[in-house]
């Protein structure tokens, strides 16, 4: 019985017909010199630490546009639900959505079971979503709360496998930010140690990672309470610019001023010569 | 204009991928290399995994729990992709709690009857799935006669069959089996990439499940160099 080709309805999941085109229009822009606009992705670092009482996650806060920062303070850290928090890597957009998605889901679920959500639930949650969209929502997540069952933290990856472990990285950064977790993590930390090491290890990779970078956030979830700490160390703050400038009043009086930010310093100085004043320019640069 | 084969794009990478400040590793699939055995005994089976699990070049877990429960007496190992296996292991786990444990039978599942509900799954999706399973326990009255008592999987596989071959022998008691199960583990952790850390043993027999852990300073050591 012959069948007629007809198109098919479209139904759940990605639909890749223009992938072909884009590619097409790829070639065609990079001939001309151009580029196509990138997905802003965040570089990153993402971390977390099991201590005693509870969980620390770590983010930087960069998101880069290809090889341009877009963002010099973006938030990783996501709520979940009140007792969870999940720090996110890869594609910007896919994190978001995924752990709002997730996030709004488990509210649900929790006013139907009258309880407090549970991690493992949130995990599971999240493993099987991007298990099914086959690697294609590209979010690198650190998962960690504090349930009833004590302190949990996980790593989810695209694909849709997950670990459960008392550190983990996530990230561009991950590599410089394991390091230093391997080197000093120890079981049943104390708060301030806990946080200490998650902040070395996200500047390790601040400061080792080109894809992240500026400030670094900290969110301590414990049975009782949630801190998130935003930001908690700017180990990258903007520099305040120094302009040096003089003026000729009368000679040999020279005014020179020196501004910073909103203050500046004024000093007039008497000169006799050329090489006076080229010394007097560097001993007021300085 | 029909665009070039060159020009399609490969799905199973990002597409603008040049001047990337995210290295490749973040965007390989994490798979377990691995190296998986059972080996049966007369009351019971040990089964044994590595615990490495990688991402391209780099480790992402070296404390892997390769061994996943399935049921209370059946076990299976895990080896190919991360997420594949843990997806159909997770199905299968449902399937044999909601269907055959709880609603339909009184008595605990065969280990036929997990194994062919893995042999589905993966049969089913072949196409996508890259997943190799070995699945192991302690099952009832049995009518079907196990064919291989012994069995081993994933990539360090290749370098203990003959090991296995010359050193396995039928009428081998639990501590026997253990010792031989860590024994061509740790020799296939040695010269295999994808294989490594340390080494977790599980014994299932009727009694119940005994797990043991064998640090990397611990394994057996067979070469002086």
């Amino acid at each position: 019985m012959a069948t007629l080709a007809v198109t098919r309805p479209p139904f759940g999941g990605f639909s890749f017909e223009n992938c072909k085109r884009n590619a097409v229009i790829e070639g065609e822009v990079n001939k001309v010199g151009c580029s196509l606009p990138a997905a802003r992705k965040t570089g990153t670092t993402i971390c977390g630490v099991i201590f005693k009482d509870g969980v620390v996650l770590g983010a930087d806060t960069r998101a880069t546009e290809g090889m341009v920062v877009a963002d010099k303070n973006c938030s990783k850290i996501h709520y979940i639900s009140p007792n969870i928090y999940c720090c996110g890597a890869g594609t910007a957009a896919d994190t978001e959505m995924t752990t709002q998605i997730i996030s709004s889901n488990l509210e649900l679920h929790s006013l139907s079971t009258g309880r407090l959500p549970r991690v493992a639930t949130a995990n599971r949650m999240l493993k099987q979503m991007l298990f099914r969209y086959q690697g294609y929502i590209g979010a690198a997540l650190v998962l960690g709360g504090v349930d009833c069952n004590g302190p949990h933290l996980y790593s989810i990856y695209p694909h849709g496998s997950t670990d459960k472990l008392p550190y983990v990285t996530m990230g561009s950064g991950s590599l410089a930010a394991m390091a230093v977790f391997e080197d000093r993590y120890k079981p049943d930390m104390e708060e301030e140690d806990a946080k200490r090491l998650v902040r070395d290890a996200i500047a390790a990779g601040i400061f080792n990672d080109l894809g992240s970078g500026s400030n670094i956030d900290l969110c301590v979830i414990t049975k009782s309470k949630v801190d998130y700490i935003r930001p908690h160390d700017e180990v990258n703050k903007k520099g305040i610019r120094e302009t040096l400038m003089f003026r000729r009043l009368s000679f040999p009086e020279y005014i020179f001023m020196k501004h910073m930010g909103k203050a500046f310093q004024m000093v007039t100085v008497i000169i006799q010569d050329e090489e006076q004043l080229f010394m007097c320019v560097e001993l007021h640069s300085t | 204009m029909a665009a070039p084969a060159a020009m399609i794009p490969y799905f199973g990478q990002q597409m603008s991928s040049k001047n990337d400040l995210v290295p490749d590793w973040t965007r390989q699939e994490v798979s377990t290399g691995t190296t998986i055995m059972a080996v049966e005994y007369d009351g019971g089976v040990v089964i044994g995994a590595d615990s490495r699990t990688t991402t391209g070049a780099y480790i992402a877990n070296r404390v892997t729990d390769k061994l996943t429960p399935i049921h209370d007496r059946i076990f299976c190992c895990r080896s190919g992709s991360a997420a594949d296996t843990q997806a159909i292991a997770d199905v299968v786990t449902y399937h044999l709690n909601v269907h055959s444990g709880v609603i339909e039978l009184d008595e605990p599942p065969l280990v036929e009857t997990a194994a062919n509900l893995f042999r589905a799954s993966c049969y089913r999706y072949r196409e996508e799935l890259t997943a190799g399973i070995l699945v192991a326990g302690w099952g009832g009255v049995s009518f079907k006669k196990i064919l291989n008592p012994v069995a081993v999987g994933g990539s360090g596989s290749t370098y203990i069959y003959g090991f296995m071959d010359s050193n396995y022998k039928p009428g081998l008691n639990k501590d026997q089996c253990l010792e031989l199960t860590a024994a061509a583990l740790s020799l296939a952790m040695e010269r295999d990439g994808s294989s490594g850390g340390v080494v977790r043993l599980a014994t299932i027999s009727e009694e119940g499940v005994e797990r043991r852990v064998i640090l990397g300073n611990q394994l057996p050591k067979f070469s002086s160099h």
